[in-house]
């Protein structure tokens, strides 16, 4: 039994890395091989997938364009979440339960539902394929989601360091700045990666939003597999390279991630 | 925690409300507009009051997709659930497997969603792919394009593959919670390992449990872009789930009185499920 244990997440991962080996396999398979031969790796080893998109600038474009945004839209909804969540987490105010939940319903809302009313709301501020619209409608979800999380951690710090520190003659924004943000760095951590993912991942509201401008990589990549032919080779080595941000994310917060989610909600 | 009642906390809300408010309210009156009104363009519009609501509620398309997503989001979470745990309970508890685990397992979760359609649809390709192509070679008549049971396998597959993670990532931070000292004193007791798993570790993982519950119901309730590339919804409409029929409704066909009614009808729907489990989760916090 003990020695069996380690064989449940040995499958589990190989069961992960599957696909994800498949896509890798196709991008570095030229198209004729593709299409004419099943084979398990490629035969006729090619670069050429790659050196396409890194060359091309309306592939590369796509990748600056989501991580202009993503990284723009994290930024926002951390900053704004902080204030707020500590507020949730100390304070009671008229209606702040109803406000919390009112805000949680917003990151229950199907992106479905707003694409059209976005897309006619950002056009009639001329924000219409900015990176700033796409930043600004991603708030939606992960503000709630930031508010949620940061509210969890800080809701784990007692109060006393507050009052310690109030006596102690700080000011409150000195406080927050110099004591109670360093104390829960684990938790902005995770918060940002929750928002980094979710924003990297979303693609309704980025393409409805978006034309040219600020294009994410995801749509350039419908766009491929819709007209010009079903290159398969290209799509696969424009997918494999956006499994890296995330991946880099990963490694950087791994640690966070079985502690963050110990202390706070998520 | 006790709090102090603070009416100035406010100030610090508003930044939150304001961009939150921006982006929810202004689209969904836009909405509300729509769903009450005809309109021929021009910001020309027509009241028409309920008659989109009962075309809707009576409409056979909103059932079947409706119950569609309702057997969708039941499978899938009560395979993830399960699977989950069972994963979070065998994963190493300390050593070099811990962020090994944790790197490989979440990476399924950051990659852009329609990419993960995509590479499932390479992936499960009948002549081309690996599991399609495995799958007739054992024998199966499998492709998923064509027939409506392979369809649901492979998006069924897809999603497991794709979320289960997020629910072994939370179990596993509840199960580290636990102190050591509750196991000893089982050991001593001489609990069996089911009697530690249901009198120890499900009591305290019911919180995470909670959360990756509504999680799962709320992004499995709205899933749109991973079928949407792997399916197309199809074949025929066999896997068109909420958010798809929508948005063919929304963009495809402009049909905007009957659509904006509709994404009311599953607002609506979602809030009510999500604020039964909220309202149980707040319950049992203040309970503990």
């Amino acid at each position: 039994m003990k020695k069996a244990k380690w064989l449940v997440p040995t499958i589990y991962i190989i069961f992960l890395m599957l696909p994800i080996y498949w896509l890798l396999n196709m991008s570095f398979k030229t198209t004729t091989e593709i299409i004419n031969t099943y084979t398990l790796w490629p035969q006729e080893f090619t670069l050429d997938n790659y050196k396409k998109i890194f060359t091309d600038s309306t592939w590369y474009t796509g990748y600056l364009n989501s991580i202009y945004y993503v990284v723009m839209n994290t930024m926002i909804s951390v900053a704004a979440a902080l204030p707020a969540a500590y507020a949730f987490s100390r304070y009671k105010f008229l209606g702040d339960k109803h406000l919390f939940f009112w805000l949680l319903t917003n990151r229950m809302a199907p992106p479905a539902v707003f694409a059209l009313p976005f897309f006619q709301f950002y056009s009639s501020v001329n924000l219409f394929d900015t990176h700033v619209a796409v930043a600004l409608s991603h708030c939606l979800f992960n503000i709630p989601l930031a508010v949620w999380i940061l509210e969890g951690f800080m809701s784990s710090v007692p109060k006393e360091l507050d009052e310690t520190a109030y006596v102690d003659g700080y000011s409150f924004w000195r406080f927050f700045f110099k004591i109670f943000i360093p104390t829960i760095t684990a938790g902005i951590g995770i918060t940002m990666f929750f928002c980094f993912m979710f924003s990297w991942v979303e693609l309704l509201l980025a393409k409805t939003l978006t034309a040219v401008a600020a294009k994410p990589i995801a749509a350039t990549m419908t766009r491929t597999a819709s007209t010009s032919g079903y290159e398969l080779g290209l799509l696969a080595a424009a997918g494999s390279l956006t499994i890296i941000p995330g991946a880099i994310v990963i490694y950087f917060v791994r640690n966070y991630i079985a502690k963050g989610f110990a202390l706070g909600r998520v | 925690m006790n709090k102090t009642v603070n009416q100035k906390a406010w100030f610090f809300v508003i930044p939150v409300f304001v961009l939150v408010a921006f982006n929810a309210i202004i689209p969904l009156m836009t909405v509300v507009n729509y769903a009450f009104q005809e309109t021929f363009g021009n910001n020309v519009f027509m009241w028409e009051g309920t008659r989109w609501f009962k075309q809707i509620m009576l409409s056979e398309r909103f059932h079947a997709s409706l119950g569609r997503q309702f057997l969708f989001t039941f499978i899938i979470l009560f395979i993830q659930i399960p699977l989950g745990i069972a994963i979070a309970l065998t994963m190493p508890k300390e050593g070099i497997g811990v962020p090994v685990c944790l790197v490989l397992m979440s990476m399924p979760l950051l990659i852009p969603w329609n990419v993960v359609g995509a590479m499932w649809n390479i992936f499960a390709l009948p002549d081309i792919g690996f599991l399609g192509n495995s799958l007739n070679a054992l024998g199966f008549d499998y492709n998923f394009t064509q027939q409506i049971g392979d369809a649901w396998f492979t998006t069924i597959l897809m999603d497991v593959w794709h979320w289960t993670s997020l629910v072994v990532l939370l179990s596993y931070a509840g199960l580290r919670s636990i102190q050591p000292a509750y196991y000893q004193a089982a050991e001593i007791d001489g609990a069996s390992r089911w009697a530690i798993f249901t009198k120890i570790e499900l009591p305290k993982m019911k919180k995470v449990l909670t959360i990756a519950i509504l999680l799962r119901f709320m992004d499995s309730f709205m899933i749109y872009t991973e079928p949407f590339v792997l399916t197309g919804g199809g074949p025929g409409n066999a896997t068109a789930f909420l958010s798809i029929d929508l948005v063919k409704m929304a963009l495809g066909q402009f049909d905007l009185g009957p659509a904006a009614a509709m994404s009311l009808i599953y607002f609506f729907i979602v809030l009510l499920v999500c604020w039964v489990f909220y309202t149980l989760m707040m319950r049992n916090e203040e309970k503990s």
